[in-house]
C-alpha cells in the first residue's frame, strides 16, 4: 500500500500508540504495585526524596491475606460469580427463545415486541432503583442472591435478544426446514438445528452479559445488606473503607482479585467477545 | 451443551405412559402453530421485562406524584416534587455537571477512539494482544477501576503529582478531587479511559467493513491522508458512529457507580450527577418520592436519545 518514511512512521504510529497503551494500562499497573506494597511505603508523601513511586523493593502479601482473612472478600467472589452465572443463563434462555421467535416466526405484533424490547436495553438501572427496591422488598425478596439474579436480566435479556436475533437471521431457513420435513416438530428444529449452529453467537451474548452482571453496581449496592451476601464491587465500597479510612493496599488488591475472574473469561473468548461487541452494534 | 439436556427430556418423555405422551403430543401439536409457538417463546423474557422494567417505570411516576418516604406511604401532591427539584440549587448543578460530564467524554470518547481504531487497524507486532489488552478498562468492573483512579488522584499520596512535582510542571499539589471543578475534569478523563476502548473496537470493526480499495482509488486520485479520511472512511462509518455514540450517551447521562466511588458528589455536592444525587436524596435520606421525581428528569433526554436512534434505525431499514 502506501509507502512511509521511517520518522513519519514513529510520529503518526509508534509513539500515539505508546502513549495510548500507558494511558489504557497503567491505572492496572498502578493497582497491582499498590496492592504488593508494604504500609510505611505506602503512605509516604509525594514530597520525599526517598519516595519510590513506580516499584517497591519490599513487595508484601500482607494486604492479600488482610483481605482473605479479615474480610468476607471469598464470599463475595463467590457470590458475584454465582449471581453473574445464574443472570447469564436465565438471559441466555430469554434470549434465546424471544430472538427466535423475533427472527423466525411470524405473529401479528411481533415489529412492536422487537422495539418494545430494543427500547428496554435503552432504559438504564439508575431510572428505575428506587421503586424496583421497594417491589424487591415486597417479594421478600430484599438481601438474597436472587434479587440481582432476577433483576440483572433486565439489562441483558434485551440485547442477548437482539444479538441472537441477529444472529438467526443469518441461518440459512433451509436447514430447519429440512429437519421439518424429516419429522422434526418446530420446538425440536429449533432447539437441536438452530441452537447448536448459533453456539458462536449464543457464546457471545453469554460472555458479554456475564461480564455486564459482574460489573453491575447500583442494584447490588441497593437490594443486599449483610456483608457476607455482598458482590465484589459493593464489597469492596463499603467494607474495605471503615469511616473515613480507606485502607488502600486491601482496596487495590481487592479490585485486582475482583477483576481476574472476568479478565480470565474474556481472554479465552476474545474474539468471540469482539464479534458479539460488534455484532450487537450492527444487529 | 443445553442440546444433550433437552434430548435427554425428549426420549425420556416417550418412553413414559401413554397418558402422558398423549399430552405431550397435544403440546407439541399446539407449539406446531406459530403464534402459539411466538407466544411461549417469548413469555418469559417479556414477563421479566414487564415485571422489573415496565412495573417498576410505572411505580417510578406514582412515586414521583407523591410524598412518599421510607415507612410513609406519603399521599398525592401533584408535581409539588418536580417543582421543589427544578429550584433545588443542588439539582440545577447537578443537571449541569451531567450535561457536561455527557458532552465531554462523549467528544473524548469518540475522538481518542477513532484515532485509536486507525492506529489499530494498521498491521504491526503484537497486533492481537495489544487489541485485547487495550479492551481492559471496558471489562473490568467499572467501581474497581475507579479505586484505582481515586488513589491516582490521592491529594497526599497522589502519583499524578509526584510526576509532575519531579518532572519541575508544578510546584504544588493539584487538587484533583478536592476542588469542583477539577474534580469533574478528573470525571470526565476516568470516564474516557473506560469507554473509549468500546469506541475503538466498534469504530475498528466499522473500518475493516470498508475495502482498501476504495481507499486506493482515492489515492490514485492524488487525495492525502486526511481527505481519504474525510471523504472516504468518515461517511461509510457513519451509521455505526451514530450507533455508538447513542449508546454511550445513554449509558453516560444515566452514570452513577463512577462519581459515586471518585468524589460521592463532593465536595460540597459540587460533583453530582443527576443519578447520585438521586440516590442520595431517595436511597440515603429515605425521601422515595423526591428520588423517584429527580431521576425522571433523566427520561426527556434519555427520551429523545431512544426516538432519534429508532427513527434513524427505520430510515436504514428502508434503504
Amino acid at each position: 500500500m502506501l509507502i512511509e518514511r521511517k520518522w513519519k512512521k514513529w510520529v503518526v504510529f509508534y509513539l500515539p500508540m505508546a502513549l495510548f497503551i500507558v494511558f489504557t494500562l497503567f491505572p492496572f499497573y498502578w493497582m497491582a504495585v499498590t496492592a504488593i506494597r508494604p504500609d510505611p511505603e505506602l503512605y509516604r508523601t509525594w514530597r520525599q526524596a526517598s519516595a519510590t513511586p513506580f516499584w517497591t523493593l519490599h513487595p508484601t502479601l500482607e494486604h492479600f491475606k488482610g483481605l482473605m482473612q479479615t474480610t468476607a472478600f471469598p464470599h463475595w467472589l463467590w457470590n458475584t460469580m454465582l449471581i453473574a452465572l445464574v443472570s447469564t443463563v436465565i438471559s441466555l434462555i430469554c434470549g434465546m427463545f424471544a430472538g427466535y421467535a423475533l427472527a423466525r416466526l411470524k405473529f401479528r405484533g411481533s415489529e412492536f415486541l422487537g422495539t418494545a424490547i430494543f427500547v428496554t436495553y435503552l432504559v438504564p438501572q439508575t431510572l428505575l432503583f428506587i421503586p424496583l427496591a421497594d417491589i424487591i422488598r415486597d417479594m421478600h425478596l430484599g438481601n438474597t442472591p436472587w434479587a440481582l439474579m432476577l433483576t440483572y436480566p433486565t439489562f441483558l435479556i434485551p440485547f442477548c435478544t437482539w444479538l441472537l436475533m441477529g444472529y438467526f437471521k443469518t441461518i440459512p431457513k433451509e436447514l430447519e426446514e429440512c429437519a421439518r420435513i424429516d419429522g422434526a416438530t418446530r420446538f425440536g428444529a429449533m432447539v437441536r438445528i438452530i441452537f447448536p449452529v448459533a453456539i458462536p453467537g449464543i457464546l457471545s451474548a453469554g460472555i458479554f452479559a456475564f461480564t455486564l452482571s459482574w460489573n453491575e453496581f447500583i442494584y447490588a449496592l441497593i437490594f443486599m445488606s449483610s456483608a457476607e451476601l455482598k458482590t465484589v464491587p459493593v464489597g469492596v465500597v463499603s467494607e474495605l473503607i471503615r469511616g473515613d479510612i480507606f485502607f488502600w493496599g486491601q482496596l487495590m488488591a481487592g479490585a485486582l482479585l475482583g477483576s481476574v475472574p472476568v479478565a480470565l473469561v474474556y481472554s479465552f473468548f476474545v474474539e468471540y467477545y469482539v464479534t458479539g461487541l460488534t455484532g450487537s452494534v450492527k444487529g | 451443551m443445553r442440546v444433550p439436556v433437552v434430548t435427554g427430556a425428549g426420549s425420556a418423555a416417550s418412553a413414559a405412559l401413554p397418558r402422558e405422551r398423549a399430552s405431550v403430543s397435544r403440546l407439541t401439536r399446539m407449539l406446531e402453530s406459530e403464534k402459539l409457538l411466538a407466544a411461549a417463546l417469548l413469555t418469559p423474557g417479556v414477563l421479566v421485562l414487564v415485571l422489573f422494567i415496565a412495573y417498576p417505570f410505572v411505580m417510578a411516576i406514582w412515586f414521583s406524584l407523591t410524598s412518599i418516604r421510607v415507612g410513609d406511604p406519603g399521599e398525592f401532591i401533584g408535581l409539588a416534587n418536580f417543582t421543589k427539584a427544578w429550584n433545588d440549587d443542588i439539582f440545577q448543578h447537578a443537571f449541569k455537571n451531567t450535561v457536561f460530564y455527557t458532552f465531554w467524554a462523549t467528544i473524548f470518547k469518540f475522538a481518542l477512539g477513532m484515532w485509536l481504531a486507525l492506529l489499530l487497524n494498521r498491521h504491526f507486532r503484537f497486533k492481537r494482544i495489544i487489541r485485547a489488552s487495550m479492551l481492559l478498562p471496558f471489562i473490568i468492573p467499572t467501581v474497581l477501576s475507579a479505586f484505582a483512579w481515586r488513589w491516582m488522584f490521592d491529594p497526599t499520596f497522589s502519583v499524578m503529582n509526584w510526576l509532575l512535582f519531579h518532572t519541575g510542571l508544578i510546584t504544588d499539589r493539584l487538587p484533583f478531587l478536592s476542588d469542583g471543578d477539577w474534580a469533574m475534569w478528573c470525571a470526565v478523563l476516568v470516564n474516557t479511559w473506560r469507554g473509549m476502548p468500546f469506541f475503538a473496537i466498534t469504530l475498528l470493526a466499522g473500518l475493516q467493513t470498508i475495502s482498501p480499495d476504495l481507499h486506493e482509488a482515492a489515492a490514485l486520485d492524488g487525495a492525502g491522508a486526511w481527505h481519504r479520511f474525510w471523504h472516504v472512511t468518515w461517511p461509510l462509518l457513519m451509521p455505526v458512529t451514530l450507533v455508538v455514540v447513542v449508546f454511550s450517551v445513554i449509558q453516560t447521562f444515566s452514570d452513577f457507580q463512577l462519581i459515586y466511588v471518585l468524589t460521592g458528589g463532593g465536595p460540597a455536592n459540587s460533583t453530582h450527577l443527576i443519578a447520585t444525587y438521586a440516590y442520595q436524596v431517595g436511597v440515603a435520606s429515605g425521601l422515595l418520592g423526591e428520588g423517584a421525581a429527580l431521576s425522571l428528569f433523566m427520561f426527556p433526554v434519555l427520551f429523545a436519545v431512544v426516538w432519534f436512534q429508532l427513527r434513524y434505525m427505520k430510515r436504514m431499514e428502508g434503504h
